[in-house]
Protein backbone atom coordinates (compact mmCIF):
# COMPACT_ATOMS: atom_id res chain seq x y z
CA UNK A 1 0.00 0.00 0.00
CA UNK A 2 2.42 2.43 0.82
CA UNK A 3 4.21 1.56 -2.65
CA UNK A 4 1.48 2.74 -4.55
CA UNK A 5 0.61 6.06 -2.82
CA UNK A 6 4.63 6.81 -2.79
CA UNK A 7 4.89 7.85 -6.15
CA UNK A 8 1.83 9.63 -6.20
CA UNK A 9 2.44 12.14 -3.12
CA UNK A 10 4.05 15.71 -3.45
CA UNK A 11 8.01 15.75 -3.10
CA UNK A 12 7.27 17.58 0.42
CA UNK A 13 5.58 14.98 1.84
CA UNK A 14 7.64 12.54 0.47
CA UNK A 15 11.02 13.57 2.50
CA UNK A 16 8.66 14.75 5.44
CA UNK A 17 8.19 17.67 7.26
CA UNK A 18 10.19 16.56 10.27
CA UNK A 19 13.11 16.22 7.36
CA UNK A 20 12.81 18.81 5.49
CA UNK A 21 12.83 21.35 8.40
CA UNK A 22 16.17 20.05 9.82
CA UNK A 23 17.56 20.69 6.02
CA UNK A 24 16.54 23.98 6.39
CA UNK A 25 18.07 24.50 9.88
CA UNK A 26 20.83 23.64 8.38
CA UNK A 27 21.34 25.21 5.29
CA UNK A 28 20.64 28.08 7.68
CA UNK A 29 23.44 27.43 10.04
CA UNK A 30 25.90 26.95 7.11
CA UNK A 31 24.61 30.05 5.27
CA UNK A 32 25.08 32.25 8.59
CA UNK A 33 29.13 30.47 9.09
CA UNK A 34 29.63 31.72 5.47
CA UNK A 35 28.56 35.33 6.07
CA UNK A 36 29.38 36.12 9.38
CA UNK A 37 32.30 34.17 10.46
CA UNK A 38 36.34 36.02 9.91
CA UNK A 39 38.44 33.44 7.83
CA UNK A 40 41.18 35.48 8.02
CA UNK A 41 40.80 35.34 12.32
CA UNK A 42 39.87 31.78 12.18
CA UNK A 43 43.09 30.98 9.67
CA UNK A 44 45.28 33.31 11.82
CA UNK A 45 44.04 31.24 15.20
CA UNK A 46 43.43 28.08 13.97
CA UNK A 47 45.99 27.32 10.92
CA UNK A 48 48.96 29.54 11.19
CA UNK A 49 51.63 28.10 8.69
CA UNK A 50 54.31 29.44 10.70
CA UNK A 51 52.93 28.38 14.07
CA UNK A 52 52.66 24.95 12.49
CA UNK A 53 56.54 25.15 10.92
CA UNK A 54 57.74 25.55 14.13
CA UNK A 55 56.06 23.04 16.10
CA UNK A 56 57.96 20.31 13.82
CA UNK A 57 59.64 18.21 14.30
CA UNK A 58 59.49 18.22 17.85
CA UNK A 59 55.57 17.61 17.81
CA UNK A 60 56.36 13.79 16.01
CA UNK A 61 59.79 13.62 18.08
CA UNK A 62 58.78 14.12 21.16
CA UNK A 63 54.80 14.58 22.22
CA UNK A 64 53.94 12.46 19.13
CA UNK A 65 56.66 9.64 20.35
CA UNK A 66 55.53 10.16 24.52
CA UNK A 67 51.93 9.25 23.76
CA UNK A 68 52.40 6.08 21.47
CA UNK A 69 55.21 5.02 24.22
CA UNK A 70 52.98 5.73 27.04
CA UNK A 71 49.81 4.23 25.82
CA UNK A 72 51.56 1.23 24.93
CA UNK A 73 52.96 1.10 28.45
CA UNK A 74 50.49 1.82 29.73
CA UNK A 75 47.98 -0.77 27.96
CA UNK A 76 50.68 -3.77 28.36
CA UNK A 77 51.03 -2.94 32.36
CA UNK A 78 47.03 -2.63 32.65
CA UNK A 79 46.56 -5.65 30.51
CA UNK A 80 48.85 -8.25 33.01
CA UNK A 81 47.25 -6.57 36.25
CA UNK A 82 43.95 -7.19 34.66
CA UNK A 83 44.47 -10.48 33.80
CA UNK A 84 45.78 -11.25 37.49
CA UNK A 85 42.68 -9.38 38.80
CA UNK A 86 39.97 -11.32 36.46
CA UNK A 87 41.81 -14.56 37.18
CA UNK A 88 41.23 -13.51 41.30
CA UNK A 89 38.14 -12.82 40.82
CA UNK A 90 37.22 -16.00 39.81
CA UNK A 91 39.30 -17.79 41.97
CA UNK A 92 37.80 -20.25 44.91
CA UNK A 93 39.77 -18.42 47.35
CA UNK A 94 37.57 -16.08 49.02
CA UNK A 95 39.79 -13.04 49.72
CA UNK A 96 41.70 -13.42 46.41
CA UNK A 97 37.78 -12.25 45.10
CA UNK A 98 37.39 -9.75 47.60
CA UNK A 99 40.73 -7.94 46.69
CA UNK A 100 40.21 -8.23 43.03
CA UNK A 101 36.16 -6.42 43.40
CA UNK A 102 37.50 -3.56 46.05
CA UNK A 103 40.20 -3.06 43.37
CA UNK A 104 37.91 -3.12 40.46
CA UNK A 105 35.31 -0.79 42.52
CA UNK A 106 38.22 1.63 43.86
CA UNK A 107 39.89 2.41 40.80
CA UNK A 108 36.69 2.71 38.81
CA UNK A 109 35.29 4.72 41.30
CA UNK A 110 37.58 7.50 41.67
CA UNK A 111 38.35 10.26 38.68
CA UNK A 112 41.46 8.63 36.94
CA UNK A 113 43.47 12.55 37.85
CA UNK A 114 43.00 11.69 41.48
CA UNK A 115 45.00 8.37 40.96
CA UNK A 116 47.14 9.81 39.11
CA UNK A 117 48.35 12.75 41.50
CA UNK A 118 48.29 9.89 44.23
CA UNK A 119 50.55 7.76 42.54
CA UNK A 120 53.23 10.87 41.41
CA UNK A 121 52.99 12.85 44.37
CA UNK A 122 51.09 10.41 47.14
CA UNK A 123 53.15 7.81 46.84
CA UNK A 124 56.99 9.39 47.82
CA UNK A 125 55.50 11.01 50.56
CA UNK A 126 54.50 8.05 52.35
CA UNK A 127 56.87 5.67 51.17
CA UNK A 128 59.62 7.95 50.39
CA UNK A 129 60.59 6.34 47.06
CA UNK A 130 59.43 7.19 43.64
CA UNK A 131 58.44 5.40 41.28
CA UNK A 132 60.94 5.19 38.01
CA UNK A 133 61.03 6.40 35.07
CA UNK A 134 59.98 10.07 36.15
CA UNK A 135 56.74 12.05 35.62
CA UNK A 136 56.32 9.46 32.52
CA UNK A 137 56.79 6.67 34.55
CA UNK A 138 54.36 7.80 37.47
CA UNK A 139 51.67 8.66 34.46
CA UNK A 140 52.43 5.25 33.05
CA UNK A 141 51.81 3.76 36.49
CA UNK A 142 49.07 5.64 37.54
CA UNK A 143 46.69 5.09 34.39
CA UNK A 144 47.66 1.45 34.10
CA UNK A 145 45.98 1.03 37.60
CA UNK A 146 42.97 2.59 36.63
CA UNK A 147 43.36 0.61 32.63
CA UNK A 148 43.37 -2.14 34.85
CA UNK A 149 40.48 -1.92 36.41
CA UNK A 150 38.35 -1.53 33.51
CA UNK A 151 39.96 -3.95 31.39
CA UNK A 152 39.57 -6.84 34.29
CA UNK A 153 35.71 -6.81 33.90
CA UNK A 154 36.53 -6.97 29.82
CA UNK A 155 38.24 -9.93 30.36
CA UNK A 156 36.05 -11.54 32.72
CA UNK A 157 33.49 -11.18 30.77
CA UNK A 158 35.43 -12.83 27.69
CA UNK A 159 35.86 -16.03 30.19
CA UNK A 160 32.64 -16.53 30.84
CA UNK A 161 31.75 -16.13 27.55
CA UNK A 162 33.70 -19.56 26.68
CA UNK A 163 31.09 -22.23 26.84
CA UNK A 164 31.30 -24.14 29.94
CA UNK A 165 31.62 -27.34 27.60
CA UNK A 166 35.45 -26.11 27.06
CA UNK A 167 36.62 -26.39 30.77
CA UNK A 168 34.81 -29.41 31.49
CA UNK A 169 36.18 -30.84 28.13
CA UNK A 170 39.88 -30.07 29.21
CA UNK A 171 39.55 -31.17 32.76
CA UNK A 172 38.06 -35.00 31.52
CA UNK A 173 41.40 -35.39 29.55
CA UNK A 174 43.07 -34.62 32.77
CA UNK A 175 44.56 -31.22 32.06
CA UNK A 176 44.44 -29.20 35.38
CA UNK A 177 42.40 -26.04 35.84
CA UNK A 178 45.27 -23.63 35.25
CA UNK A 179 46.49 -25.66 31.81
CA UNK A 180 43.30 -25.20 30.91
CA UNK A 181 42.59 -21.75 31.45
CA UNK A 182 45.88 -21.15 29.88
CA UNK A 183 45.48 -23.05 26.38
CA UNK A 184 42.02 -23.73 26.19
CA UNK A 185 39.76 -21.15 27.67
CA UNK A 186 41.83 -17.42 27.69
CA UNK A 187 42.85 -17.94 23.84
CA UNK A 188 39.14 -18.57 23.25
CA UNK A 189 37.96 -15.36 25.46
CA UNK A 190 40.87 -12.59 24.16
CA UNK A 191 39.63 -13.54 20.58
CA UNK A 192 36.46 -12.58 21.66
CA UNK A 193 37.48 -9.67 23.54
CA UNK A 194 39.87 -8.27 20.75
CA UNK A 195 37.69 -5.24 19.58
CA UNK A 196 36.65 -3.72 23.68
CA UNK A 197 40.16 -4.22 24.09
CA UNK A 198 41.07 -2.09 21.42
CA UNK A 199 38.71 0.67 22.40
CA UNK A 200 40.04 0.32 25.79
CA UNK A 201 43.10 0.93 24.03
CA UNK A 202 42.08 4.09 22.18
CA UNK A 203 40.72 5.68 25.49
CA UNK A 204 44.15 5.21 26.86
CA UNK A 205 45.33 7.35 24.06
CA UNK A 206 43.51 10.12 24.83
CA UNK A 207 43.98 9.50 28.72
CA UNK A 208 47.48 9.98 28.28
CA UNK A 209 46.49 14.30 27.82
CA UNK A 210 45.91 13.74 31.69
CA UNK A 211 49.51 13.27 32.53
CA UNK A 212 49.49 17.01 32.62
CA UNK A 213 48.12 17.24 35.93
CA UNK A 214 51.52 16.03 37.32
CA UNK A 215 53.90 18.09 35.13
CA UNK A 216 56.18 17.18 32.93
CA UNK A 217 59.82 18.12 32.12
CA UNK A 218 60.39 19.66 28.09
CA UNK A 219 61.79 15.94 27.20
CA UNK A 220 58.49 14.11 29.02
CA UNK A 221 55.87 16.61 27.55
CA UNK A 222 53.02 14.03 25.69
CA UNK A 223 50.56 15.50 22.96
CA UNK A 224 48.56 17.64 24.99
CA UNK A 225 50.36 19.07 27.18
CA UNK A 226 53.06 20.05 23.89
CA UNK A 227 50.16 22.19 22.57
CA UNK A 228 49.38 23.66 25.73
CA UNK A 229 52.91 24.41 25.97
CA UNK A 230 52.60 25.99 22.37
CA UNK A 231 49.80 27.94 22.77
CA UNK A 232 51.05 29.88 25.19
CA UNK A 233 54.06 30.52 23.20
CA UNK A 234 52.61 31.11 19.97
CA UNK A 235 49.62 33.18 20.98
CA UNK A 236 46.65 31.23 18.96
CA UNK A 237 45.39 27.76 18.50
CA UNK A 238 47.17 26.26 16.21
CA UNK A 239 48.80 23.89 18.06
CA UNK A 240 45.72 22.43 19.21
CA UNK A 241 44.52 21.63 15.61
CA UNK A 242 47.90 19.97 14.55
CA UNK A 243 47.67 17.86 17.71
CA UNK A 244 44.01 17.10 17.05
CA UNK A 245 44.88 15.98 13.59
CA UNK A 246 48.00 13.42 15.06
CA UNK A 247 45.01 12.31 17.59
CA UNK A 248 43.02 11.46 15.04
CA UNK A 249 45.56 9.93 12.51
CA UNK A 250 46.29 7.28 15.78
CA UNK A 251 42.40 7.22 16.66
CA UNK A 252 41.22 6.69 13.14
CA UNK A 253 42.90 3.43 11.64
CA UNK A 254 42.09 2.03 15.30
CA UNK A 255 38.38 2.32 16.00
CA UNK A 256 38.09 1.71 12.14
CA UNK A 257 39.77 -1.91 12.76
CA UNK A 258 37.45 -2.73 15.88
CA UNK A 259 34.31 -1.90 13.44
CA UNK A 260 36.03 -4.33 10.90
CA UNK A 261 36.21 -6.89 13.60
CA UNK A 262 32.82 -6.52 15.11
CA UNK A 263 31.30 -6.65 11.58
CA UNK A 264 33.34 -10.16 11.17
CA UNK A 265 32.67 -11.48 14.84
CA UNK A 266 28.96 -11.07 13.96
CA UNK A 267 29.23 -12.75 10.66
CA UNK A 268 31.03 -15.17 12.27
CA UNK A 269 28.10 -16.24 14.99
CA UNK A 270 25.67 -16.45 12.19
CA UNK B 1 41.45 -60.66 42.66
CA UNK B 2 40.11 -58.59 39.79
CA UNK B 3 37.77 -55.97 41.13
CA UNK B 4 35.83 -53.96 38.33
CA UNK B 5 37.06 -51.01 37.08
CA UNK B 6 33.87 -48.70 37.78
CA UNK B 7 32.34 -49.09 41.46
CA UNK B 8 29.57 -46.68 42.20
CA UNK B 9 28.47 -47.15 46.00
CA UNK B 10 25.43 -45.51 47.60
CA UNK B 11 25.72 -42.68 45.46
CA UNK B 12 23.69 -39.39 46.48
CA UNK B 13 23.93 -36.39 44.43
CA UNK B 14 21.88 -32.97 45.25
CA UNK B 15 21.87 -30.02 43.67
CA UNK B 16 20.71 -27.15 46.36
CA UNK B 17 17.79 -28.99 47.16
CA UNK B 18 16.94 -31.07 44.42
CA UNK B 19 18.09 -35.01 45.23
CA UNK B 20 18.93 -36.29 41.63
CA UNK B 21 20.85 -38.94 42.43
CA UNK B 22 19.37 -41.32 45.10
CA UNK B 23 21.35 -43.93 46.04
CA UNK B 24 23.13 -45.72 43.01
CA UNK B 25 25.28 -48.66 43.05
CA UNK B 26 26.51 -50.00 40.06
CA UNK B 27 29.41 -51.91 38.23
CA UNK B 28 31.61 -51.85 34.87
CA UNK B 29 33.22 -54.71 34.30
CA UNK B 30 36.72 -54.64 32.08
CA UNK B 31 35.51 -54.54 28.40
CA UNK B 32 32.05 -54.39 29.66
CA UNK B 33 29.85 -52.05 27.26
CA UNK B 34 26.61 -50.38 29.40
CA UNK B 35 24.40 -48.83 28.04
CA UNK B 36 22.16 -46.31 30.45
CA UNK B 37 18.94 -44.97 29.22
CA UNK B 38 16.01 -43.17 31.19
CA UNK B 39 13.60 -40.32 30.50
CA UNK B 40 14.96 -36.49 29.93
CA UNK B 41 15.70 -35.19 33.70
CA UNK B 42 16.59 -38.88 35.21
CA UNK B 43 19.89 -37.83 36.20
CA UNK B 44 21.85 -40.06 33.49
CA UNK B 45 24.38 -37.35 32.90
CA UNK B 46 25.01 -36.58 36.31
CA UNK B 47 25.67 -40.30 36.94
CA UNK B 48 28.42 -40.42 34.52
CA UNK B 49 29.50 -36.80 35.17
CA UNK B 50 29.65 -37.88 38.98
CA UNK B 51 32.44 -41.28 37.55
CA UNK B 52 35.27 -38.77 36.52
CA UNK B 53 33.83 -35.71 39.21
CA UNK B 54 32.71 -33.27 36.58
CA UNK B 55 30.04 -33.29 39.00
CA UNK B 56 31.31 -33.76 43.10
CA UNK B 57 28.90 -36.47 44.35
CA UNK B 58 27.23 -35.46 47.61
CA UNK B 59 27.93 -38.58 49.46
CA UNK B 60 28.80 -41.99 48.45
CA UNK B 61 32.32 -43.47 47.00
CA UNK B 62 33.27 -44.01 43.21
CA UNK B 63 36.34 -46.56 42.87
CA UNK B 64 38.40 -46.53 39.91
CA UNK B 65 40.33 -49.17 38.96
CA UNK B 66 40.14 -49.05 42.69
CA UNK B 67 40.83 -45.58 43.75
CA UNK B 68 38.32 -44.11 45.42
CA UNK B 69 38.21 -40.54 43.46
CA UNK B 70 35.51 -38.98 45.67
CA UNK B 71 38.98 -39.14 48.36
CA UNK B 72 40.35 -35.24 48.57
CA UNK B 73 43.68 -36.40 48.82
CA UNK B 74 43.43 -38.48 44.97
CA UNK B 75 45.18 -37.13 41.98
CA UNK B 76 42.66 -36.31 39.70
CA UNK B 77 44.19 -35.14 36.75
CA UNK B 78 45.49 -38.46 36.79
CA UNK B 79 42.25 -40.25 36.93
CA UNK B 80 40.66 -38.27 34.87
CA UNK B 81 43.37 -39.03 32.16
CA UNK B 82 42.41 -42.88 32.86
CA UNK B 83 38.34 -42.00 31.91
CA UNK B 84 37.91 -40.62 28.24
CA UNK B 85 34.70 -38.47 27.79
CA UNK B 86 32.43 -37.79 25.12
CA UNK B 87 30.38 -35.07 25.04
CA UNK B 88 26.85 -34.27 23.13
CA UNK B 89 28.07 -31.01 21.90
CA UNK B 90 31.33 -32.63 20.95
CA UNK B 91 33.36 -30.18 22.72
CA UNK B 92 36.11 -30.03 20.48
CA UNK B 93 38.10 -27.01 21.41
CA UNK B 94 37.66 -24.75 17.93
CA UNK B 95 40.70 -22.37 18.28
CA UNK B 96 42.65 -25.40 17.88
CA UNK B 97 43.43 -27.39 14.98
CA UNK B 98 42.49 -31.11 14.75
CA UNK B 99 46.26 -32.56 15.15
CA UNK B 100 46.53 -30.17 17.87
CA UNK B 101 43.04 -30.53 19.61
CA UNK B 102 44.13 -34.67 19.42
CA UNK B 103 48.38 -33.45 21.27
CA UNK B 104 47.43 -30.61 24.13
CA UNK B 105 46.56 -32.88 26.61
CA UNK B 106 48.50 -35.61 25.74
CA UNK B 107 51.70 -33.00 26.07
CA UNK B 108 50.12 -31.05 29.21
CA UNK B 109 49.27 -34.06 30.99
CA UNK B 110 51.18 -37.03 29.52
CA UNK B 111 54.14 -35.31 28.95
CA UNK B 112 54.35 -36.82 25.71
CA UNK B 113 57.07 -35.59 23.23
CA UNK B 114 55.81 -33.64 20.09
CA UNK B 115 56.65 -36.23 18.26
CA UNK B 116 55.37 -39.12 20.38
CA UNK B 117 51.67 -36.97 20.57
CA UNK B 118 51.51 -36.30 16.46
CA UNK B 119 52.16 -40.18 15.69
CA UNK B 120 49.41 -40.85 18.41
CA UNK B 121 47.23 -38.54 17.04
CA UNK B 122 47.94 -39.53 13.47
CA UNK B 123 46.58 -43.26 14.92
CA UNK B 124 44.20 -42.30 16.15
CA UNK B 125 42.55 -40.02 13.76
CA UNK B 126 43.45 -43.20 11.34
CA UNK B 127 41.13 -45.18 13.88
CA UNK B 128 38.01 -43.01 13.47
CA UNK B 129 38.68 -42.99 9.89
CA UNK B 130 39.80 -39.14 9.47
CA UNK B 131 43.56 -38.86 8.50
CA UNK B 132 42.74 -36.32 5.85
CA UNK B 133 41.23 -33.86 8.57
CA UNK B 134 44.58 -33.33 10.49
CA UNK B 135 45.07 -30.05 9.53
CA UNK B 136 40.85 -28.95 9.57
CA UNK B 137 39.79 -26.36 12.41
CA UNK B 138 36.69 -27.98 13.77
CA UNK B 139 33.80 -25.53 12.90
CA UNK B 140 34.58 -26.57 8.85
CA UNK B 141 34.35 -30.26 10.01
CA UNK B 142 30.32 -31.64 10.06
CA UNK B 143 28.59 -32.62 13.25
CA UNK B 144 29.96 -36.74 12.80
CA UNK B 145 32.79 -35.64 11.88
CA UNK B 146 33.62 -33.16 15.11
CA UNK B 147 32.32 -36.76 17.23
CA UNK B 148 34.56 -38.57 15.64
CA UNK B 149 37.34 -36.47 15.93
CA UNK B 150 36.19 -35.66 20.37
CA UNK B 151 36.13 -39.60 20.73
CA UNK B 152 39.84 -39.69 18.77
CA UNK B 153 40.98 -37.01 21.27
CA UNK B 154 40.05 -38.89 24.43
CA UNK B 155 41.76 -42.16 22.89
CA UNK B 156 44.69 -40.51 22.49
CA UNK B 157 45.26 -40.43 26.33
CA UNK B 158 44.66 -44.40 25.96
CA UNK B 159 42.18 -44.09 28.48
CA UNK B 160 40.69 -47.16 30.39
CA UNK B 161 37.51 -47.01 30.22
CA UNK B 162 35.02 -44.11 27.75
CA UNK B 163 32.15 -42.52 29.17
CA UNK B 164 29.94 -41.44 26.21
CA UNK B 165 26.93 -39.06 26.96
CA UNK B 166 24.49 -38.80 24.16
CA UNK B 167 27.02 -39.10 21.63
CA UNK B 168 24.57 -38.59 18.44
CA UNK B 169 22.01 -36.29 20.08
CA UNK B 170 23.06 -33.84 18.58
CA UNK B 171 23.46 -35.07 15.30
CA UNK B 172 21.51 -34.95 11.95
CA UNK B 173 20.22 -38.33 11.90
CA UNK B 174 22.10 -39.12 8.43
CA UNK B 175 24.82 -38.73 10.41
CA UNK B 176 24.32 -40.62 13.37
CA UNK B 177 25.66 -43.76 11.69
CA UNK B 178 29.61 -42.92 11.44
CA UNK B 179 29.68 -42.27 15.27
CA UNK B 180 27.95 -45.76 15.95
CA UNK B 181 30.17 -47.24 13.95
CA UNK B 182 33.52 -45.78 15.45
CA UNK B 183 31.90 -46.75 18.94
CA UNK B 184 30.73 -50.73 17.98
CA UNK B 185 34.38 -51.19 16.46
CA UNK B 186 35.84 -49.86 20.34
CA UNK B 187 33.29 -52.05 21.82
CA UNK B 188 34.49 -54.74 19.77
CA UNK B 189 38.05 -54.17 20.63
CA UNK B 190 37.54 -54.79 24.60
CA UNK B 191 36.93 -51.29 25.79
CA UNK B 192 35.15 -50.59 28.60
CA UNK B 193 32.27 -48.33 28.02
CA UNK B 194 29.32 -46.69 29.89
CA UNK B 195 27.02 -44.68 27.52
CA UNK B 196 24.14 -42.88 27.71
CA UNK B 197 22.02 -42.64 24.60
CA UNK B 198 18.49 -42.99 23.11
CA UNK B 199 19.69 -45.19 20.29
CA UNK B 200 17.84 -48.90 21.36
CA UNK B 201 19.22 -49.88 18.63
CA UNK B 202 23.00 -49.60 19.25
CA UNK B 203 22.04 -50.43 22.63
CA UNK B 204 20.39 -54.02 22.06
CA UNK B 205 22.93 -54.70 19.44
CA UNK B 206 25.92 -53.75 21.15
CA UNK B 207 25.18 -53.51 25.44
CA UNK B 208 26.45 -56.12 27.49
CA UNK B 209 23.88 -54.42 29.68
CA UNK B 210 21.62 -52.13 30.30
CA UNK B 211 20.43 -49.48 32.72
CA UNK B 212 17.38 -48.10 33.18
CA UNK B 213 17.08 -45.15 35.06
CA UNK B 214 14.34 -42.86 36.43
CA UNK B 215 13.86 -40.42 38.89
CA UNK B 216 17.63 -40.99 40.12
CA UNK B 217 17.55 -44.16 41.16
CA UNK B 218 18.11 -47.49 38.79
CA UNK B 219 15.08 -48.86 37.96
CA UNK B 220 16.02 -52.30 35.85
CA UNK B 221 19.64 -53.49 35.47
CA UNK B 222 20.32 -56.57 32.99
CA UNK B 223 20.80 -58.05 29.53
CA UNK B 224 19.36 -56.01 26.46
CA UNK B 225 17.25 -58.80 25.80
CA UNK B 226 15.68 -58.68 28.90
CA UNK B 227 15.65 -54.96 30.09
CA UNK B 228 14.52 -53.33 26.25
CA UNK B 229 12.76 -57.30 25.12
CA UNK B 230 10.97 -57.91 28.55
CA UNK B 231 10.93 -55.41 30.99
CA UNK B 232 10.22 -55.90 34.28
CA UNK B 233 8.97 -53.03 35.35
CA UNK B 234 5.76 -50.89 34.53
CA UNK B 235 8.05 -47.45 34.36
CA UNK B 236 10.79 -49.44 32.23
CA UNK B 237 7.74 -50.32 29.88
CA UNK B 238 6.41 -47.03 29.57
CA UNK B 239 9.30 -45.22 28.82
CA UNK B 240 10.12 -47.90 26.13
CA UNK B 241 6.94 -47.59 24.80
CA UNK B 242 6.90 -43.75 24.56
CA UNK B 243 10.47 -44.32 22.90
CA UNK B 244 8.83 -46.66 20.23
CA UNK B 245 6.19 -44.15 19.65
CA UNK B 246 8.74 -41.26 18.99
CA UNK B 247 10.19 -43.16 16.94
CA UNK B 248 7.66 -43.87 14.09
N1 LIG C 1 24.28 -28.02 37.40
C1 LIG C 1 23.00 -28.25 37.77
N2 LIG C 1 22.40 -27.45 38.66
C2 LIG C 1 21.13 -27.67 39.06
N3 LIG C 1 20.37 -28.69 38.61
C3 LIG C 1 20.92 -29.53 37.72
C4 LIG C 1 22.25 -29.35 37.24
N4 LIG C 1 22.53 -30.33 36.38
C5 LIG C 1 21.42 -31.09 36.29
N5 LIG C 1 20.44 -30.62 37.09
C6 LIG C 1 19.12 -31.21 37.28
O1 LIG C 1 19.29 -32.55 37.67
C7 LIG C 1 18.33 -33.38 37.06
C8 LIG C 1 18.99 -34.50 36.31
O2 LIG C 1 19.73 -33.97 35.24
P1 LIG C 1 20.56 -34.86 34.23
O3 LIG C 1 21.19 -33.94 33.29
O4 LIG C 1 21.44 -35.78 34.99
O5 LIG C 1 19.40 -35.70 33.53
P2 LIG C 1 19.51 -36.61 32.26
O6 LIG C 1 18.94 -37.93 32.65
O7 LIG C 1 20.87 -36.61 31.71
O8 LIG C 1 18.49 -35.92 31.26
P3 LIG C 1 18.61 -35.68 29.68
O9 LIG C 1 18.13 -36.92 29.03
O10 LIG C 1 17.68 -34.52 29.45
O11 LIG C 1 20.03 -35.35 29.37
C9 LIG C 1 17.48 -32.48 36.19
O12 LIG C 1 16.30 -32.17 36.89
C10 LIG C 1 18.33 -31.25 36.01
O13 LIG C 1 17.50 -30.11 35.88
MG1 LIG D 1 21.78 -35.80 29.96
Amino acid sequence: MVATTRAARPWWKRVGLGRLAMYVVLVLIVLLFVFFADFEKIQRNFFDWETIERMFPDVITIAAKNTVIATVLTFAIGLVLALLLALMKRSTIGPYRWFASGYIELFRGLPALITLILVAFGLPIAFGWDIPGGRLGQGVIGLSLVAAAYMAETIRAGIEAVPRGQMEAARSLGMSRANAMAFIILPQAFRIIIPPLTNEFVLLIKDTSLFFVIGTTPASRELTKFARDFMTDARNATPLTVVAVLYLLITLPLTAMVRRLERSASRGKR
Amino acid sequence: MSANPIQVRDLHKYFGELEVLRGIDFEVAAGEVVCVIGPSGSGKSTLLRCVNRLEEPTSGTILIEGEDITDPEANIDQLRAKIGMVFQQFNLFPHLNVLRNLTIAQRKVLGRSDDEANQVAAAMLERVGLSDKIDEFPARLSGGQQQRVAIARALCMNPDMMLFDEPTSALDPELIGEVLDVMRTLADEGMTMMVVTHEMGFAHNVADRVVFMDGGVIVEDGPPDQVLGNPQHERTRKFLRAVAQAEE
